[in-house]
């Protein structure tokens, strides 16, 4: 288990105090895949950072597995990040290691003999079905096969926790999804808990079990990722779920009101049922609906009519249906 | 077609003797300029503020050392050195102490250039290492210097050229080489012929260091290949 306890972190400069991340508490627990989203410049990378140690936290505590590892020394702590892989955004391959050496490093650097090393490369190759490409260098390889290659090099020291910084931030999106479904086969084959930094919703939705989101340095909301999505509390929550939020609300015209689906209601024609028995026509600003664990879940912003006796008829319509709704300003 | 002067110097081999005193000054220079330079470029790389070990004062000092050496025009440098060369050495004079000039010339300029190397690389590559537990000697030895080696081996063939002009002017304090040949024989006797083959050949031994050393980079990086 990682837990965060009042973690901040302050960069200091010579005009005045950067805070980075003010008063985290998190707690990841094992075999889970643990989300954190946030815009960039929030502090999630910072928050990542802190984990392995990378960045020190200015005061806090990282436990991990019930030991405080703000207290090492800096031997036993090279020794921990050897349990802790780490992807990253940019993939940071050796460039002048070809991709079976690359995944050998770890080992190398923890004094793993070169034969045995060799064996387990090869057998993680396979795993991130890259087994042809051993000999081949990171400029010859693709974004997704550099990834790929960057989690078998994570793996490499069987570690229980796997740190992901943006790691499918610089691909595409069928790329994205092939990435995050290696992820979840080796968090549940293996049982390595992930940590997943990310600014993109789907990526918390496609892999996360829980989510913590981020926002001016603290952590704002955090949940199951299926809650935190059908009812988000925060203002950057409901932003990042509907990232379109700003350009949508700043149409003119009438109210808007943003309704929640849960399972239930997600197959139901709500909104033909609303318009014909309300007589009145309303605009679909947005429309979104995501799968969690089998339940399907949906997002829908509407503008009423201007006309004030058919705002208010829809208005009790949707009471009287037991539609969740909030008016977005 | 050529002077007589010149005829004479190559018969005695005098000019063979020249290029290959210019090549054997250039290339022990360069070699031992690197056994000071290299560590003492990593050393300005790590210890600097963004590096892996900051530690500003070593940095600061290793760096005003550096740059001391490297504002003294070479010529001045070689004169003042003098009493330096007579320590290591034993002499002042010939190419064993001109030896020792291009080598206390070259290291700091071979230091920078190393700095400048290794500051390519990646600071992904190094972050990522870390993350792996890496220890800063591992960093050192396994990333930045492997990593950094495509660039390195340029900065290598750039002072190489370099030591090459500076051991020109080794005939001041009595070394050899084309640069005293085109000095004594040429200049101060007249035979302009014996300047201009003088510098035919050190444009030629310039051009095979040149492109020799830009194929083994070309061929070390895989960077590239595709």
């Amino acid at each position: 288990m990682i837990e965060l306890k009042h973690m901040c972190k302050t960069y200091k400069t010579s005009g005045r105090d950067i805070v980075a991340l003010d008063d985290i508490n998190l707690k990841i627990e094992d075999g889970e895949i643990f989300g954190i989203i946030g815009l960039s410049g929030a502090g999630k990378s910072t928050l990542v950072r802190c984990i392995n140690l990378l960045e020190k936290p200015t005061s806090g505590d990282v436990i991990i597995d019930g030991k405080n590892i703000t207290a090492l020394k800096k031997k036993e702590l090279l020794k921990l990040r050897e349990s802790i892989g780490m992807i990253f955004q940019g993939f940071n391959l050796l460039e002048q290691r070809n991709v079976l050496k690359n995944v050998c490093f770890p080992m190398e650097i923890a004094g793993v003999g070169k034969k045995d090393a060799e064996k387990r490369a090869k057998e993680l190759l396979e795993i991130v079905s890259l087994g042809d490409r051993a000999e081949s260098y990171p400029s010859q390889l693709s974004g997704g096969q550099k990834q790929r290659v960057a989690i078998a090099r994570a793996l490499a020291m069987k570690p229980k926790y796997l740190l992901c910084d943006e790691a499918t931030s610089a691909l595409d999106p069928t790329t994205t999804r092939s990435i995050l479904e290696l992820l979840k086969e080796i968090n549940q084959k293996m049982g390595v808990t992930i940590v997943v930094i990310t600014h993109e919703m789907k990526v918390i939705d496609q892999i996360c079990d829980r989510v913590a989101v981020i926002d001016n340095s603290r952590i704002a909301e955090e949940g199951k990722v299926s809650d935190v999505f059908a009812k988000p509390k925060s203002s950057i929550a409901r932003e990042l779920i509907i990232p379109q939020d700003r350009a949508v609300l700043d149409t003119k015209g009438g109210r808007k009101l943003r309704l929640t689906f849960n399972n239930h209601y997600s197959n139901a024609p709500v909104i033909s049922n609303m318009v014909l028995e309300c007589q009145a026509p309303v605009n679909i600003l947005f429309a979104d609906t995501r799968e969690f664990e089998g339940a399907i879940y949906g997002h829908m912003i509407i503008e009423l009519p201007k006309d004030s006796r058919q705002e208010d008829k829809i208005i009790s319509w949707l009471k009287e249906s037991n539609i969740q709704w909030r008016e977005e300003d | 077609m050529f002077s007589e002067m010149f005829y004479k110097l190559w018969d005695n081999n005098l000019i063979q003797m020249g290029i290959w005193e210019t090549i054997y000054m250039t290339v022990i220079s360069t070699a031992v300029a690197y056994l000071l330079g290299l560590p003492l470029g990593i050393i300005l790389n790590v210890t600097d503020d963004k590096g892996i070990c900051p530690m500003r004062w070593l940095n600061r000092v290793l760096s005003v050392v550096v740059n001391f050496f490297r504002s003294i025009p070479f010529i001045i440098l070689m004169i003042a050195m003098l009493p330096v060369a007579k320590l290591i050495v034993g002499t002042s004079l010939g190419n064993k102490a001109t030896i020792v000039m291009l080598i206390i010339a070259a290291a700091p300029y071979v230091a920078r250039m190393v700095e400048s190397s290794i500051k390519e690389v990646n600071s992904g590559i190094i972050e990522a290492a870390q993350s792996m537990g890496a220890s800063n000697f591992q960093i050192i030895r396994k990333v930045l210097l492997p990593e950094a080696k495509p660039s390195l081996i340029v900065g290598a063939v750039i002072s190489m050229v370099t030591v090459l002009g500076y051991s020109a002017m080794a005939s001041t304090i009595g070394g050899k080489g084309l640069g005293q040949i085109a000095v004594v024989y040429g200049h101060q006797r007249g035979n302009s012929d014996i300047i201009w083959i003088c510098v035919f050949l050190t444009v030629i031994i310039v051009q095979i260091i040149q492109e020799l050393g830009m194929y083994i980079a070309r061929r070390t990086d895989k960077r590239v290949r595709n």
